[in-house]
């Protein structure tokens, strides 16, 4: 009986945690007349890929598809996953494998700045994007998701640096490896999967941000995903079949990579509160 | 010649103690240095500088660019502010609406951590992963579904509401028909659908955190308290609760701080900055500075009272943080 009730429960929880998700998708497979019948059907009974269809060969704008705006994010995106991890890591290695003096206090910093409301830097970012020229750039974005994403980059590198054992490197030293050497042959490898993970984290970062990039590009051409969204989707009298084709496809790369990495989200975010 | 953590003994005795502490002290400051850098440039600077705009009245792009001059106003910039009682029904806005979704969070978050550990193994899988999408799903996307479930004309929910007997409907709300009704235009149903929303997209993170306490917590514990008869609200506020305090700690300060923030689920629900009655700090400030006409100085300082507010919060979480790493 209880076992019964806490099933339930538990089904009741799923179903609300998924079901906006499910219904995105299954939204985005109806044909119109199903999507604005007057009884809503849980399933597509005539499924389709037209709304699909629709918004990947059509223009969203003369000469703009929606396949230019996914380009535009997955740029971004990309360059800001590779200069961060890049700088990250030799952040982490420093703090990892060094006792120096101002170590704690980078560290205390480190924290800190994760705690900014990136919401009170849009207007001096927007004055330093103008002041560089970077105005309605792609750059300018990419400078931006560069500093949002490093502390915590360095913040979870910082573990897996840690747990490369040492005795490796020195084993390699002894062998006549240089610093660069031991770098390149023996940590590198061995925090590669740590590497992805944070990757991931610095790319949902990027990939996800609205309101950066609704102030810093005003030419609709160099949209990323999100803004050509919220300005294409978000008008009245919305066309719910192809929204919810450009969510899913928008959505479906990132719940990917979250579920590869949601474990590590958890132990940096708790740091040292939850003890295994 | 020396590893990157320690200088071993045969390398050391080879370089005098000068030559070793210099070159030991310096690589980590070079590694140091990109990341140093960019901090400073892209968070900490910013930082000082909004704080250095809200000083000025800037109300064109051409200020900005440095064309035209900045008239410096001192505190002018917020006595504006302070002196609009728009600001208090901001404020007030800003901190029920935090105050109630950390709560509800907290609540829900926590039920569905306990939830999931007394499940079987299979059903918390299934249930976890179903929690994950919620969690995963980026807060622009899932607030667009949540808009097309509200949505006036073919939305689920105004489908249930007309499903439901007229009479009732009618006697409960007054009206039984529910297709086109603007489910966003009183500001107190509209902050309740955005609680609905924040709390969908945070409740995951507090579940599957209290969950890993859960599991860190020796199971004996608990079985010997209900062994003794303590009811399951005894068990949880005499042993769990102390127990997971450090991690309850945490997760309050986390959803408070991501809270007093909301800004795209806002954004999106309400189609932009135009509706200023359901404003919070952080769309105040955008809404200030960038819809025309712009008052750059005016928002940098709604975001200086933003980040004051937060910093406080954030103090705590440091001091938290800290004393953890020092126990474990």
């Amino acid at each position: 009986m209880k076992k019964v009730a806490l099933n339930a429960a538990g089904l009741l929880v799923a179903l609300f945690a998924a079901f906006p998700v499910y219904w995105m998708i299954s939204t985005s497979l109806k044909p119109s007349d199903e999507i604005f019948s007057a009884t809503p059907q849980p399933v597509p009974t005539h499924p389709t890929l037209a709304h699909y269809r629709e918004i990947l060969t059509g223009n969203l704008i003369p000469g703009v598809s929606f396949f230019d705006f996914f380009l535009n994010s997955a740029l971004v995106a990309v360059s800001t996953v590779v200069l961060s991890g890049l700088v990250a890591l030799l952040a982490a290695t420093a703090v990892a494998r060094f006792r120096f003096r101002l170590r704690t206090s980078f560290l205390i910093m480190l924290l800190v700045v994760q705690m900014i409301p990136l919401e009170a830097l849009v207007i001096p970012l927007f004055l330093m994007i103008q002041r560089l020229g970077l105005y309605n750039t792609l750059p300018s974005l990419i400078l931006t998701y560069l500093g949002f994403s490093l502390p915590f980059a360095v913040w979870m590198l910082r573990g897996f640096v840690a747990a490369v054992p040492k005795e490796l490197e020195e084993a390699a030293a002894i062998d006549g490896a240089s610093r660069a050497q031991t770098f390149r042959r023996i940590l590198f490898p061995l925090v590669a999967p740590g590497l992805v993970a944070t990757s991931i984290f610095s790319f949902i970062t990027a990939w996800n941000e609205l309101i950066f990039a609704l102030t810093f590009i005003n030419d609709q051409g160099s949209y990323t995903l999100p803004v050509a969204m919220t300005f294409f989707f978000g008008r009245d009298d919305t066309n719910w079949g192809p929204v919810m084709a450009a969510s899913t496809l928008f959505t479906l790369p990132v719940i990917i990579f979250f579920l590869l990495v949601q474990r590590r989200m958890v132990s940096g975010l708790v740091a040292g509160a939850v003890k295994g | 010649m020396t590893t990157l953590t320690e200088v071993p003994e045969t390398a050391a005795a080879r370089e005098t103690p000068a030559r070793r502490r210099r070159r030991v002290d310096r690589l980590p400051y070079l590694l140091l240095l990109p990341a140093l850098v960019i901090i400073g440039v892209l968070l900490l600077w910013p930082l000082g500088q909004v704080v250095a705009m809200s000083f000025y009245r800037l109300n064109s792009v051409r200020q900005l660019r440095g064309d035209r001059e900045w008239p410096w106003v001192g505190l002018g910039n917020y006595a504006d502010i302070l002196s609009d009682p728009f600001f208090l029904t901001v404020l007030r806005n800003t901190v029920l609406f935090a105050a109630a979704n950390v709560l509800l969070t907290m609540i829900l978050g926590t039920l569905v951590g306990l939830l999931l550990n007394r499940l079987g193994r299979k059903m918390a899988t299934f249930v976890a992963s179903c929690v994950m999408l919620a969690w995963a799903t980026p807060a622009l996307t899932g607030t667009i579904v949540w808009k097309w479930i509200f949505d006036d004309t073919s939305g689920l929910v105004t489908w249930l509401f007309n499903a439901l007997p007229d009479g009732l409907s009618s006697s409960l709300f007054g009206r039984s028909d529910w297709t086109g009704y603007g489910w966003f235009n009183s500001p107190l149903l509209f902050f309740a659908i955005l609680t609905l929303v924040v709390v969908w997209h945070s409740f995951p993170f507090i579940a599957v955190s209290v969950l890993a306490g859960l599991k860190s917590v020796p199971s004996e514990l608990h079985e010997a308290a209900r062994v003794d008869g303590a009811s399951p609200w005894r068990v949880f506020w005499k042993i769990t609760f102390p127990l997971l305090r450090p991690v309850f700690g945490i997760l309050i300060v986390l959803s408070t701080i991501w809270d007093f923030k909301v800004f795209t689920q806002q954004f999106v629900l309400a189609g932009g900055t135009q509706d200023r009655p359901t404003f919070m700090l952080a769309i105040y400030s955008y809404a200030e500075a960038f819809s025309p006409p712009p008052k750059y100085g005016l928002g940098a300082a709604i975001a200086v009272i933003l980040t004051l507010i937060l910093l406080v919060v954030t103090g705590f979480y440091v001091r938290m943080v800290l004393r953890q790493e020092d126990e474990s």
